[in-house]
């Protein structure tokens, strides 16, 4: 398992000449535009996004919260809460941060950049609209596709305009080698049109029979997560790792089995959601085998990963970026394998209709897409704005509290969900269930309002790094005043 | 990646073969469901009991007996209109409209059904709300637990028709959907008004549903799979 040393070369910062970091510097200075409006964009829906989680949270174990408005209610803010999280903090982040990546690695100037600005003004926008919209009750009662129809062509057009250009920036990429986070990115950005128009097409403007809208509905959300979140937050820590801690990434044997088979499993494995469900046996056994499968992709990445982190903890601890990549490549590995368990029928069975389902999109969206992002910003802001962060006491209260905030929900909801779950099916021996619905209402709320102080830390967290964004953003640059880049704590070679 | 056109057909294929098997797939094989009678009849017009019959050891798919009703029942006029006030309230986010069978979980032993949920019943809805999470209960069958004024009352404030001792429902009040108003001194009561019981409003008043309520009821009123399919009869 010997690593490609060509590749080594093309994302080693000790072995870049000096015309090639000149020329990082010209690429990153030609996306800075774009990518500051999607990365605010980005940060102001990560905030809307919360407040909207924490008002649903309340109001699960306090229903007479914000209960007297139709606006409130809590199927509109649950609804409204996921799609500004996906498609507003998420998306954005990836148009900030994706792109970026590809010019960089492909060493591309990206020209006509006011094109995927107004990109992002039109995304932003139709994306405002389709929450008033769900507010208001033109909301879709699809999961992941609530937005009404008349703002999800915008946000097609809009995404094809993102999309073209980190396929322009591949098609005139100075770099002879394409490297393993190259892939993933031209992979996701090819992937999500293709799902997002065929799903519309089968779920809202000409809906499939029956429950092949079901079908549908479970093949896109699992893969909106696999093939688009995971890609994007894979080749971004794919590109991080190496690039802070200064080495190669181990294998490139490993990657290449890590990116086929995950693409090949992934795209199968949201059947698992509708096990016992009246949908033919044929399909969710698929579902079930290659979500069971899912595990090697999962393990080669992690093995591949740790291995080139493995003796750097010392620097990596110290690095912002890398805090937040390992600790989501790290839940990258958890979610998986506890995906491939509940999955089995068995497991399911408990596990099914509760909130361990909701613990689990959480744990793959939060500890492991949107942690790897935080990450990225972290590395990427200074370089755009050539200017460093302002705080470091706020990112470690951002880290510390988005952490901890991460394990004790995902925590709360797998254990109270799982609870939850072994008392709905619990019978006695005439076969009558031991608690009443009722009981089980009551029982999991303790589970509920764990989830809530979990919310109300990870929102902590999020102020924090909104007010080191903004701060660095608005502060004054000093071009010629020398900075180092900001760490948490001292590395070897101060020490 | 040393092939690139490798690389751009295994990214086309890996999707493609995907919605296939997963999606493309399950649409062929149901696509001939139609509404069917109970049971099913040989080409004799004898009953056959199960989804086929054989003629020479073949089978073949039997045909609806004439005369007979059959399932599923399209939703017409306000309940119709109420599920759309089900979509726009988010409702699925709480409650599932599918039954796992007997053995599988406890759907059956709770009441929430006859016999397992299947494709068939699903076949004339615009919009399918399986649902994913029973934060409250399975409402597959929830047209034959309950009467109207129940949903009312239930929709109104969930804490008059479902609260136990201190243990209180978590389900959203709906109150928007209805209307306060003062009694007619005229006509007086409403023959619409709802009795809310601890939460009515004061003397004088009363609490009346919307149309949109109406809907809604009328919707939940016809949530039921208390029929048998020729491919699935009722659990023992």
């Amino acid at each position: 398992m010997s690593s490609n040393p060509s590749i080594v070369e093309s994302i080693n910062p000790s072995s870049e000449p000096l015309d090639l970091r000149a020329r990082l510097g010209e690429v990153d200075h030609s996306m800075r535009n774009p990518a500051m409006l999607f990365l605010v964009s980005a940060v102001f829906w990560l905030l809307a996004g919360t407040l909207l989680a924490m008002v649903a949270s309340i109001k699960a174990t306090n229903q007479d919260f914000l209960g007297d408005s139709e606006w409130m209610t809590f199927g509109r803010i649950h609804a409204a809460h996921l799609n500004s999280m996906i498609y507003g903090w998420g998306n954005n982040i990836i148009f900030a941060v994706a792109p970026w990546i590809m010019a960089r690695l492909c060493k591309a100037r990206i020209r006509h950049t006011n094109i995927l600005i107004m990109a992002g003004i039109f995304w932003n926008v139709a994306l405002t609209i389709g929450i008033i919209g769900i507010f208001k009750g033109d909301m879709i009662g699809v999961e992941y596709l609530e937005m009404p129809q008349y703002v999800t062509p915008i946000m097609l057009i809009t995404y094809a305009l993102v999309g073209v250009w980190v396929v322009i920036a591949f098609r005139f990429r100075q770099s002879e080698h394409v490297y393993v986070s190259q892939w993933y990115i031209l992979a996701a950005f090819f992937w999500l049109p293709w799902l997002y128009t065929v799903a519309q097409i089968m779920l809202v403007y000409e809906p499939a029979t029956g429950v092949v809208q079901a079908l549908a509905n479970w093949w896109y959300q699992h893969n909106l997560m696999g093939l688009w979140l995971t890609p994007i937050a894979l080749g971004t820590a794919y590109y991080l790792i190496p690039k802070v801690l200064g080495r190669p990434i181990h294998s490139y044997y490993l990657s290449v089995v890590g990116f086929w088979s995950l693409a090949m499993f992934f795209a199968f494995s949201g059947i698992h959601s509708l096990i016992g469900g009246p949908v033919p046996a044929w399909v969710v056994s698929l579902g079930v085998v290659s979500s069971v499968m899912l595990i090697i992709p999962i393990v080669v990445t992690a093995i591949n990963l740790h291995l080139t982190v493995v003796g750097a903890h010392q620097e990596g601890w110290a690095s912002p970026t890398m805090r937040f990549v390992v600790f989501g490549a790290i839940n990258f590995t958890a979610v998986g394998v506890i995906g491939a368990m509940f999955s089995m029928r068995h497991v399911n069975e408990t596990t099914h209709f509760t909130h361990f389902t909701v613990g689990h999109a959480h744990h793959a969206l939060y500890a492991f897409f949107s942690m790897i992002m935080f990450g990225a910003v972290y590395y990427m802001m200074p370089r755009l704005l050539e200017k460093e962060w302002r705080n470091p006491f706020l990112i470690k209260a951002h880290w510390y509290m988005s952490g901890m905030g991460a394990i004790l929900m995902v925590a709360a909801l797998m254990i109270g969900g799982f609870l939850q779950g072994l008392q709905m099916n619990a019978l006695d021996a005439d076969g009558v269930p031991v608690y009443q619905f009722i009981e089980i209402v009551d029982n999991t709320k303790y589970f509920l309002w764990a989830r809530s102080m979990a919310g109300l830390m990870i929102m902590v967290g999020h102020f924090a790094f909104a007010m080191n964004v903004f701060w660095m953003i608005f502060s004054p640059a000093e071009p010629d005043k020398v900075t180092e880049p900001t760490l948490l704590a001292s590395t070897p070679d101060q020490a | 990646m040393k092939s690139l056109p490798l690389l751009f057909l295994g990214i086309f294929f890996t999707l493609a073969m995907s919605w296939t098997i997963v999606v493309l797939t399950p649409h062929l094989q149901m696509s001939d469901l139609t509404p069917a009678s109970s049971d099913l009849a040989d080409d004799q017009d004898n009953p056959i009991g199960g989804a086929v019959f054989y003629v020479d050891g073949k089978p073949q798919l039997g045909k609806n007996i004439e005369g007979d009703d059959t399932f599923p029942v399209p939703l017409v006029g306000e309940a119709q209109r109420g599920k759309l006030v089900y979509e726009s309230m988010g409702c699925m986010y709480c409650h599932t409209q599918q039954v796992r069978r007997k053995g599988f979980g406890a759907d059956f032993e709770r009441g929430w059904g006859e016999r397992q949920s299947v494709p068939r019943d699903y076949i004339l809805q615009d919009r399918v709300m399986l649902g994913s999470m029973r934060t409250g209960p399975d409402l597959t069958n929830v047209g034959t637990r309950y009467t109207e004024e129940w949903h009312y009352q239930h929709l109104y404030n969930a804490q008059i028709t479902s609260r136990v001792e201190d243990k209180i429902s978590t389900m959203p009040p709906f109150p928007f959907l209805f209307e306060i108003r003062e009694v007619s001194e005229n006509f007086g009561p409403s023959p619409d008004a709802v009795d809310m019981g601890a939460y009515n409003p004061g003397p004088g008043y009363e609490v009346v549903p919307t149309q949109r309520a109406k809907d809604l009821v009328a919707y939940l009123m016809n949530l039921k799979q208390d029929y048998e399919l020729p491919e699935m009869k009722f659990s023992e």
